[in-house]
């Protein structure tokens, strides 16, 4: 029902917490006034064609922010990587100073939670935020604008090189419960610089809750950025999520989406190359398993010539577990010499387990080289077979093939400490009964 | 030590082998050779326990017990080996983890510890060195984009590590160059015990002149029409099958 989000949206005015400059507080007001003429999307809406949102609906969650006081101490090692993160903590979306552990930050590279970033880069803020996620044809987006509050900005200033990684952790606990939790993130990476930022979301418990989430990223002329979005949030929450990237000439993205976690998810990924020479790879591994919905969009926008975007994304889905991936790419008139590749592949463990898959290519150009492909089958009866000749039991050799299945893809994660963290992840699952 | 009586055996509803009778015993060397499509793959499958493979009548004992009762993992647990005509690629396991994995399943069963890495290491050193295979091999996946060559000796390979009372090699020989085929056959020379048995599938003398068979059997038609000693698989050199399939047919 939209009607308690209206409530909200006015307690959220009256009680402060539209905070921050005048442009904002419109920003707002237009986003709430778009998401009360879109409405929640449904599946005769094509983009949601394969995924009914009806549980969020119905779901009543409050957009009520929950005091930092009730939290107490958290063990965050289960969702860390190595040591040399720079770690923005967030429990139920509001950032936590006392679980959250800096490192020793190139000069000029600021990494702030919303509030205190609106203070310390007014100008860079107002620049970014909310011009590169559209909310004009996506109700989640307005949604979240319309609560825009709290998050993280990350400004990595031009030629400077991160080298440690910056991570934003999002926990969920049972505090969280029947609330929404809209974290709003901005990245700006400036010219030549370069980036690696992990975005994680994570239940502990079992709590169910929702998170609504906008990240907006743009790279500068000549700009590296990896982006690693991890969504292992829990297993009766509901999971919405855009990253949404503008890129510059020569800039190079990297984005990879691990979605194991919640009840219902959506992670949408997308990004625009404006510029000559741009490169993007959108690759991503889904879990699933009981009765989780797992949905991708991702769309690639080829505005100029002389790109190329990859996309690999894979899925291995046990259960009742449906999957969706969507994957969308528009080569526009002038971006001639497009060079674009996009597969999907999954893996059913179970009979009941389902894949949509629907590739999405609209094409202005005519000298451009584009494909696409996507393959769904099941474990293969003679490689398991093989393993058995060797003595290896046909449980082992159903984990070590399901686990095979998906490590190309996690092995395109350039971070060791993150890729060897999900390669453990995804081989546990598999192998823990 | 294997006892095959009255076998037969369908894939895909279709009678492959009509009736196979085999007796091999410890330190024994079989070679079994035919025309294409006779069987010959279908019955080192059938003994290594495909499921594919529907066994129809007769039986095969191993070491005394019903060898077709037992699962696949179980009969390769108990020694039995094939080196597969087409090896299969695994991309995504390593060609290390794979064999350690059977090599310690293998232990597991006969009751005895895991192997801790190093020791592994030792032993892959060894085995690596007889098979003159690159150690570079152990951190690639399982075959994937092995050439022909390098599958059949990643099969010797395993068969070393795995050290089988019964092997049974399915056309290893095709494919090799001359040096890589006597770096197979010393392979599986230095493996032979008198405890052990090897059958060997083939479809050229050359090999039967490094590996030497104390007995060769022609199957043809799903059934074994002429079983002699090593001068028969000269004799089939020089004249082909026909005069034996005629009969058979
Ligand atoms: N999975 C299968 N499905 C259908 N037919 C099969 C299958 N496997 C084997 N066959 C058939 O069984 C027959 C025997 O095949 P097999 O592979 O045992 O022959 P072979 O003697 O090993 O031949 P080659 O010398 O070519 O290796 C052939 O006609 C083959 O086409
Ligand atoms: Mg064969």
């Amino acid at each position: 029902m939209i009607e308690s989000y209206l409530r909200n949206f006015e307690d959220f005015s009256a009680n402060g917490g539209m905070f921050a400059p005048k442009s904002m507080r419109a920003l707002r007001l237009s986003a709430i006034t778009r998401f009360e003429q879109l409405g929640f999307p449904t599946t005769r809406n094509e983009d949601w064609h394969f995924t009914s949102v009806s549980p969020i609906v119905e779901g009543q969650f409050a957009a009520v922010a929950v005091p930092v006081a009730a939290v107490g101490t958290i063990d965050v090692s289960a969702w860390s990587f190595g040591a040399d993160c720079h770690t923005l903590v967030f429990v139920n979306g509001v950032y936590n100073a006392a679980l959250s552990a800096s490192a020793t930050l190139p000069d000029g590279v600021r990494v702030l939670p919303m509030r205190d970033a609106f203070d310390a880069m007014p100008t860079l803020v107002e620049d970014h935020l909310g011009k590169i996620a559209s909310f004009d044809a996506h109700s989640f987006t307005a949604l979240n604008t319309a609560f825009i509050e709290h998050g993280a900005v990350v400004h990595v200033p031009a030629g400077v090189e991160l080298v440690r990684p910056i991570h934003l952790l999002y926990l969920g606990n049972s505090a969280a419960a029947n609330r929404v939790v809209q974290p709003r993130n901005l990245i700006v990476v400036g010219t030549h610089a370069k980036a690696t930022i992990i975005e994680s979301y994570a239940g502990i418990g079992d709590g169910t809750y929702f998170t609504n989430t906008v990240t907006e990223v743009s790279l500068g002329e000549g700009a590296t950025l990896t982006h690693l979005k991890l969504q292992r949030e829990s297993v009766n929450a509901f999971h919405v999520g855009t990253l949404d990237a503008r890129q510059a000439r020569d800039s190079h993205f990297f984005s990879f989406s691990f979605a194991t976690g919640a009840a219902l998810s959506r992670t949408n990924t997308y990004t625009e190359l404006r510029g000559e020479g741009c490169g993007a790879t959108l690759n991503g591994l889904y879990l699933g398993n009981r009765d989780q919905v797992i949905d991708h969009q991702t769309r690639i926008e080829h505005v100029e010539p002389n790109c190329y975007s990859r996309e690999l994304y894979k899925g291995i889905l046990d259960g009742a577990a449906h999957g969706v991936f969507n994957g969308k790419v528009y080569v526009h008139p002038e971006a001639q010499k497009t060079d674009g590749k996009q597969t999907n592949n999954t893996l059913l463990l179970s009979e009941r387990a389902q894949i949509d898959t629907k590739p999405q290519l609209e094409i202005f150009a005519d000298d451009v080289k584009c494909t696409h492909g996507a393959t769904v089958g099941r474990l293969d009866e003679t490689s398991l077979f093989y393993m058995k000749s060797r003595g290896i039991n046909a449980r082992m050799a159903r984990e070590l093939l399901t686990y095979a299945f998906a490590a190309d893809v996690l092995e395109t994660i350039e971070q060791v400490d993150v890729r060897e963290g999900l390669e453990a992840a995804t081989l546990v699952r598999y192998t823990e009964h | 030590m294997l006892e095959i009586r009255g076998l037969t055996a369908t894939v895909s509803d279709k009678e492959i082998l009509r009736g196979i009778d085999l007796i091999v015993k410890p330190g024994e060397v079989h070679a079994v050779m035919g025309p294409n499509g006779s069987g010959k793959s279908t019955l080192a499958q059938v003994l290594a326990g495909h499921p594919a493979y529907e066994v129809t009548g007769g039986t095969v004992t191993y070491d005394g017990q019903n060898l077709l009762e037992m699962d696949a993992e179980v009969r390769a647990q108990r020694g039995v080996f094939l080196a597969f005509q087409y090896p299969v690629e695994i991309p995504g396991v390593s060609n290390a983890y794979f064999l350690r994995a059977a090599y310690n399943e293998v232990r597991k069963a006969q009751g005895q510890e895991e192997i801790d890495p190093l020791s592994f290491a030792d032993l892959m050193d060894e085995k690596m060195a007889l098979v003159e295979m690159d150690h570079s091999m152990l951190t690639r996946s399982v075959n994937a984009g092995f050439s022909g060559g390098e599958k059949k000796r990643n099969e010797i390979l395993q068969m070393a590590v795995l050290e089988p009372r019964l092997a049974i090699l399915d056309e290893t020989d095709s494919g090799l160059d001359i040096d890589a085929l006597r770096i197979v056959a010393n392979g599986v020379n230095s493996l032979k015990k008198p405890t052990n048995a090897t059958i060997v599938v083939t479809h050229y003398q050359r090999l039967l002149n490094y590996i030497v068979p104390d007995y060769v059997h022609v199957l043809a038609g799903g059934r074994i029409v002429r079983s002699g000693g090593k001068e028969l698989a000269l004799e089939l050199e020089a004249k082909g099958y026909d005069w034996l399939t005629g009969d058979a047919a």
